[in-house]
């Protein structure tokens, strides 16, 4: 810490969390009460059993304050783990976007031309649209964005996860002994 | 649920209203004492308060009274402070004294009303989204909406409250969680496991550590309030290991009582009024012990020029206060007891090989530091010199032990600085957040907790005046609090800085139309002295302290004192001011100063 780093750099952070009321608004909060930058955030459960969530987290920050979130949101009472693939990866990045075009026949060809070298899938059509699924890295959708010409973006977020032996589990004593139910 | 801590089957289905659990659950939890203010939200659990025996509930005139009240009882005991208010104006009443008491680290569980859950969100009457307002300034926060979590939830609370870094939890209970049938489960039935800090160290930082520490020429402990959370075991193990170095020590605001300010290794506080021997160590070290201690910015001054030439150890168990401001070279994070613990048995086992030599340069330059007498004062004529009041109520009470709460402004830093505290537990300050209006409620906790011991509230005209209805709960409860007002007739910490900072345009810091505070504390049913002359001033302590009830002692002092040493903001320790005449013409204020608080 001595030495660190006075760089900014982009994070992907981790949370296993009790999937309870007011936990997002805990995690947002750290965030927001202390300045400090959130570019993408995904929450789901991840184990119904146990009730747990999962929170994908992306940030910027000096090295300093990477430690000082991951320090933040490990002291959070329903935070069980917090891991910084970055930093303890390799891990994949995935994000899926819904990106609708609009326009005439000539347009839309195009676009499926696109779509079909860039992997994006067609999930609705209509008399004068289409709607495509990508899937991919951020900067993957942001080039097939790029290049389509939307009037409309959907996107979900980055979700990602370690690879192999690089896993994320509840602590041992987390599982299946929950109760559930406190928070808003 | 598969859990081993499954309830048995008995206590399980045990069926209890929500006020019973409540009440059941605190008198498991060991409480004695609640503080509170009633209100229609919670009037079943006052209804089951009134019929047991247990717990005594304190009246408050104010509900942040009581959560000061309750910070005062846990800092003067080391146990939870309990505070029970109803729902709304209860509820957002109690905001400031639980970010008092986040940013000080002192355990609080407030159990707040709420309405009925299947009004929540319609804007009823005294409905406010307490765990949404309270988010930010709890530790943790509750809202239980099945009486099946009603226990657990309270023990986990207690449980979040009193262990790593204390902190307030709010329970919100909404009235029909109140009145409807729960079940109870003990607490060694609750599951506590999610919550469970580290409190050991790791021995390889703790050599680490040791390594710097035997090496070190110009060592320096800087120790704070976390010491004093970890207890007074740990507190002694501090002044085992700090003796058995030979270093000089220095302490936070919050720290004061951790190590004996009598010892003649303590430098006194550092910080920006804090001693210039203390604040020059803390500059020319080459290395620093900090232990439960933030580098919080009144101690650091400015952070590029903080301890250049420092390598740092710190001792933490908050891992999120390790490498915040001031990054360090050995992080260890536990229980400071531990830690303690750990440093001594290395020290000792060291012994033979450390040359307490090495440090006598070290100690040659601090005598130089002291005999610049930063504290010093001159009381000439009849005109009472604060600090100087400050003394002679020292010498009045020491051989007493007693407890000293402040409010904040000046008369905390003169306290601070010329009340030496000898032991942890006996010095009640809000430093982290600065409230004024802390003082005098939080006497009246410390004095729940300690009928017989004394109990002084040194506080300002303007601060006391903040939270003066609570002279009525001391009168109810016959508490004998002993108020020591060092009235100068001004906001005098924001004249200070108007003064230094502001061209002395003393915009709105004059306390116009002040009560005469004699006869207020006569209308209250108190006893009221007010001394205007320094001759006067030994007299007015004695009657003070023969008075068995409640005593305001208003102290008339010179007006335009001010505190020093003081380090600006912006500045770093080596730029201290030490007295008026030191102020620097062309201003010691940078632009980047200014705009710091
Ligand atoms: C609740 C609150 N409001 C405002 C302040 C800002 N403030 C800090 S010190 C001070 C003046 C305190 O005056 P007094 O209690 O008379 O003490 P003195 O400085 O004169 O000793 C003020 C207004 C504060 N700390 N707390």
């Amino acid at each position: 810490m001595r030495n660190a780093s006075q760089q900014e750099r982009r994070h992907t952070i981790c949370v296993l969390v009790d999937n309870e009321p007011g936990v997002l608004a805990r995690v947002i909060g750290l965030f927001s009460g202390r300045g400090y930058n959130i570019e993408s955030l995904t929450v789901s459960e991840v184990d119904h059993v146990n009730r747990l969530s999962r929170i994908n987290i992306v940030t910027t920050g000096t090295e300093q304050v990477i430690e000082q979130i991951k320090a933040l949101l490990a002291r959070l009472v329903p935070v069980h783990r917090v891991q910084d693939l970055t930093v303890e990866g390799p891990a994949v990045e995935r994000e899926l976007a819904l990106v609708k075009v609009l326009g005439d026949r000539e347009r839309l060809v195009q676009a499926l031309r696109i779509a079909d070298f860039m992997h994006a899938r067609l999930v609705d059509s209509t008399p004068g649209g289409l709607i495509f699924e990508m899937t991919g890295s951020s900067d993957d959708i942001d080039a097939f964005i790029a290049l389509v010409e939307p009037v409309e973006v959907s996107r979900a977020g980055v979700v990602a996860i370690g690879r192999g032996g690089v896993v994320l589990e509840p602590p041992p004593d987390v599982v299946a002994t929950q109760t559930k139910g406190e928070g808003r | 649920m598969p859990d081993s801590g499954r309830p048995r089957a008995e206590t399980a289905t045990e069926t209890l209203t929500g006020s019973q659990v409540v009440v059941r659950a605190l008198i498991e939890q060991g409480v004695e004492v609640i503080f509170g203010y009633p209100g229609g939200a919670v009037l079943p659990l006052y209804d089951e308060i009134f019929k047991q025996n247990a717990i005594r509930h304190i009246l408050v005139r104010h509900e942040q009274a009581a959560v000061h009240a309750a910070e005062g009882y846990a800092r003067s005991t080391g146990k939870v402070g309990v505070v029970l208010v109803t729902s709304g104006p209860g509820a957002t009443n109690t905001v400031t004294g639980l970010t008092d008491a986040l940013m000080d680290s002192v355990p609080v569980v407030c159990l707040t009303g709420q309405v009925p859950t299947h009004m929540i969100g319609n804007d009823a009457f005294q409905e406010a989204d307490t765990v949404g307002i309270t988010r930010p300034c709890t530790k943790h926060n509750y809202l239980v909406k099945r009486p099946e979590d009603l226990a657990q939830v309270l023990h986990e609370a207690f449980h979040v409250a009193r262990s790593g870094r204390p902190g307030p939890v709010v329970v919100d209970l909404p009235k029909n969680i109140l009145m409807g049938q729960a079940p109870y489960r003990t607490a060694r039935e609750a599951r506590l496991s999610r919550y469970r800090p580290r409190r050991d160290p790791d021995p390889d930082r703790i050599e680490q550590a040791l390594d710097l520490m035997v090496e070190a020429e110009r060592p320096i402990f800087y120790v704070g309030g976390g010491l004093i959370n970890s207890g007074p075991v740990a507190c002694e193990l501090l002044t085992e290991f700090v003796r058995a170095t030979g270093f000089p020590i220095t302490l936070t605001l919050m720290g004061l009582g951790a190590y004996p300010a009598s010892d003649p290794q303590f430098l006194g506080m550092l910080g920006m009024h804090g001693t210039y021997e203390a604040n020059m160590a803390m500059y020319d070290c080459d290395v620093m012990i900090a232990i439960g201690a933030r580098f919080d910015d009144r101690v650091t001054g400015r952070l590029d020029g903080f301890s250049p030439r420092s390598r740092r150890i710190h001792v933490d168990i908050d891992p999120s206060s390790i490498n915040k401001n001031v990054p360090v070279d050995v992080a260890i994070v536990a229980d400071a007891e531990r830690a303690l613990a750990a440093f001594l048995e290395g020290w000792r086992r060291r012994a033979h090989r450390i040359d307490p030599r090495r440090i006598e340069g070290w100690w040659e330059q601090i005598r130089q530091w002291r005999a610049v007498d930063s504290l010093g004062f001159r009381q000439e004529g009849e005109v009472i010199k604060p600090q100087y009041a400050i003394r002679r109520l020292h010498e009045h009470v020491r051989d007493l032990d007693p407890i000293v709460t402040t409010d904040v402004g000046q008369h905390q830093m003169w306290a601070a600085q010329h009340f030496p505290i000898e032991k942890p537990r006996r010095w009640l300050t809000s430093g982290g957040l600065g409230t004024m209006g802390y003082g005098f409620p939080a006497a009246i906790g410390a004095q729940i907790a300690h009928p017989d011991r004394l109990v002084i509230n040194i506080t300002g005209d303007a601060s006391w005046v903040m939270m003066m209805q609570e002279m009525s709960t001391a009168i109810q409860y016959r508490l004998p609090v002993k108020i020591f007002m060092l009235n100068n007739r001004w906001m005098g910490m924001v004249r200070q800085w108007q003064d230094l900072f502001h061209g002395s345009r003393r915009a709105e810091s004059y306390m116009d139309a002040l009560p005469d505070f004699v006869k207020l504390a006569e209308a209250f049913g108190a006893k009221g002295i007010r001394v205007e002359k320094a001759s006067g001033l030994d007299a007015a302590i004695e009657e003070m302290l023969a008075h068995p009830g409640p005593v305001l002692t208003e102290v008339v002092i010179d007006p335009f004192e001010n505190v020093y040493p003081m380090i600006p903001g912006g500045a770093a320790h080596n730029e201290i001011i030490l007295s008026p005449a030191d102020k620097r013409d062309e201003g010691p204020l940078s632009e980047e100063g200014m705009v710091l608080v």
